[in-house]
């Protein structure tokens, strides 16, 4: 907790927000040219999120998946690994999730959806570690193998609900059973029905696990070292290529956790999608506003999914036309975006300083 | 309104649905819509013009029955209306339309004035509501020309140009001089690639769906349009509730009699006089029932 506050007041979180402030501005200035009242557009967007408990509940809604693809690609990166995969993963654990709670029956709910969320975390882990052993045994780029693998997920999801689990006159699977649903009947209540579910709670868990995994294990000294210099790591007598695949592993079960709950918790059914929903991509976006820290993504996520959910606001309070809005949401993240591409870009710059220095 | 994924600018059938409703404001009448950009707004769209008490609210597309189900149930004192679904509930307005029976119309045309007995079919996703264009369509094309061939493609989708582009291509390149697309915004891609075909000198054409495409993509390749008069399906039932006159639980199934589809008039710039004759003739038979579109359900 004393680290939490410590990093609040660093000097990351402050230029964190003088860039969401500058984005802010960004997009008022983008309205004003097309004729918008920026105020009140901004008014309408604050009170979209916040307006009324249901607003609330559906803007959590929105955050939890980000979280999870979030925490799969900054895991991932803190590896070395850059994964583009989160959304081919997400769509596999999606439809594992899919699978067993449409056709397994009779199981009491302490089992089922359980069962159900394990088979989908793992579904979504192996399809990730797919990318991994690829790297390690082959020594092909996860940035390409992810990427495909994405599209085959895709298809290969499709096809599995198209021919196995397709409601007949429908473009989507059967409703999952009622044993297997993830959503809290009683707290979406509370919430004017928002679609609130227990996916929420396994995110911000994940973001813990996340945390005493990479800084509290042996493990994650060892996943941290891989990142840092697998050469130097493959000196100390570590186990590289393993290490790799451990890593798009756990970011796989991370990703698919994010698809696993949106059936479970939200839609209770999956579509034959036409193209994937982007939660993945998303993800990544999440996790460098995150800088790859397991808190950081979790607050990240919560400006990504605001600003999504509470554009609808901008549209209907304010009658500003979505394609404004996805201009405004873009600045605002380009802003964030760009502080973290700033550093990275420095990175390598900070570390030859920091040689030359050793040498003189 | 809430408008499915395809948008409100998707030239067809939520553009329809919001031109429709834009008529009716003024007099005391607000309109307005949101877009969706995926399944997961469906809800929270509706929800939004619930909550701020709007007396009507329109789910537009088949695609937005289960959620408009929902939030029907879940707020029984507001009134919904849905296009292209039927949702069981008391205070939900479904409308339907006999697509068949205006695509067979849009069959004849084009089985008349093909030059090469190949026709293509683009659709969205493989729906009923799609399958009746097709089925309608293809009923249509083999009354007047049983030897020409009509190649089928459903792209998946109703949002990506891109596909339509490429189905279109592929078509094209294998002969066929006429497609007729039933596709929403994808079928904008078919559009793009008539017009590249005919600027560089070849002569194919593009039967549009749900409002009169050639007003959009212009007549040198859209040869007609299969109209839906989604706006007019929106004015009549929000007219209702304007009036309080709003029946609710049921379902109005629009065809060529209720004038819920047909051929628009400005066909007659690319379809001569005696085909048209010939149209007319086909959907008197329709109406009196002395033809049988094939439908799906």
């Amino acid at each position: 907790m004393g680290k939490l506050l410590r990093w609040i007041g660093s000097d990351s979180f402050v230029v964190s927000l003088v860039a969401i402030l500058l984005g802010l501005i960004c997009g008022a200035i983008i309205m004003l040219i097309g004729g918008y009242n920026p105020i009140v557009a901004y008014i309408a967007l604050f009170q979209k999120i916040f307006g009324s408990p249901y607003d609330i509940g559906e803007t959590i809604r929105e955050i939890t998946p980000l979280i999870l693809t979030g925490l799969s690609v900054a895991f991932a990166f803190r590896t070395g690994l850059f994964n583009i995969g989160a959304e081919g993963q997400f769509l596999i654990g999606m439809t594992g999730a899919t699978f067993v709670g449409v056709k397994l029956s009779g199981l009491p709910w302490i089992v089922h959806a359980p069962l159900a969320v394990i088979v989908g975390a793992l579904a979504g882990g192996l399809w990730g570690a797919l990318a991994g052993w690829l790297k390690a045994s082959r020594g092909v780029n996860e940035v390409i193998t992810t990427i495909m693998l994405n599209w085959i997920g895709l298809f290969l999801s499709n096809y599995i609900v198209a021919s196995f689990l397709l409601q007949p006159g429908q473009q989507r699977s059967y409703m999952i059973q009622d044993t297997a649903s993830m959503s809290l009947p009683w707290l979406a209540a509370a919430f004017g029905n928002a679609r609130l579910h227990w996916g929420t709670v396994v995110a911000l868990l994940a973001a813990v696990v996340f945390y005493i995994i990479l800084w509290r294990t042996k493990l994650g000294y060892e996943l941290r070292a891989v990142g840092h210099n697998p050469h130097a790591a493959q000196y100390a007598g570590m186990n590289v290529n393993r290490r790799m695949v451990t890593a798009m592993f756990t970011a796989g079960i991370f990703a698919g956790l994010a698809g696993v709950f949106e059936v479970l918790g939200v839609f209770h059914y999956q579509t034959v999608m036409a193209a994937s929903p982007g939660y993945g991509f998303d993800g990544i976006a999440v996790s460098l506003l995150g800088m790859n820290n397991p808190f950081g993504v979790v607050l990240g996520a919560a400006l990504f999914g605001g600003l999504t959910y509470g554009s609808a606001g901008m549209s209907f309070g304010a009658d500003v036309p979505p394609e404004i809005i996805r201009i405004v949401i873009g600045s605002v993240i380009f802003f964030v975006a760009t502080q973290g591409i700033v550093r990275y870009v420095l990175l390598p710059f900070y570390k030859r300083r920091g040689k030359e220095v050793a040498k003189a | 309104m809430v408008t499915d994924i395809g948008g409100v600018n998707d030239k067809s059938f939520n553009q329809s649905a919001w031109e429709g409703l834009k008529k009716l404001e003024g007099n005391g009448v607000t309109v307005k819509y949101l877009q969706s950009k995926s399944d997961a707004d469906y809800i929270p769209n509706m929800n939004t013009f619930v909550k701020d008490n709007y007396d009507l609210v329109w789910g537009i597309g088949f695609l937005m029955g289960d959620q408009l189900k929902t939030v029907a149930t879940q707020n029984p004192n507001s009134k919904f209306a849905i296009i292209d679904n039927v949702v069981d509930a008391k205070n939900v307005e479904s409308v339907t339309f006999a697509e068949n029976e205006g695509s067979f119309l849009a069959g004849v045309v084009a089985g008349l004035m093909t030059k090469t007995n190949k026709i293509g079919f683009v659709g969205g996703v493989d729906i009923p509501v799609i399958k009746r264009f097709d089925l309608g369509f293809e009923a249509g094309v083999k009354a007047v020309n049983p030897n020409a061939t009509i190649t089928k493609n459903y792209t998946g989708a109703f949002d990506k140009p891109d596909l339509g582009k490429a189905a279109a291509a592929t078509m094209y390149n294998a002969g066929v001089d006429i497609i007729f697309h039933a596709s929403g915004a994808t079928g904008n891609g078919v559009f793009n690639e008539a017009k590249d075909r005919v600027k560089a000198g070849k002569k194919v054409w593009v039967i549009g769906v749900d409002k009169d495409q050639s007003l959009e993509y212009g007549d040198d390749v859209t040869l007609t349009s299969m109209v839906k008069r989604v706006d007019e399906a929106v004015i009549r039932v929000t007219k209702d509730v304007i009036n309080g006159q709003f029946k609710g639980g049921t379902t109005q199934v629009l065809g060529l009699k209720e004038d819920g589809v047909g051929l628009p008039d400005t066909s007659k710039k690319n379809v001569p006089a005696d085909i048209l004759a010939k149209v007319d003739d086909y959907k008197k038979k329709i109406i009196s029932g002395e033809i049988k579109v094939p439908t799906a359900q």
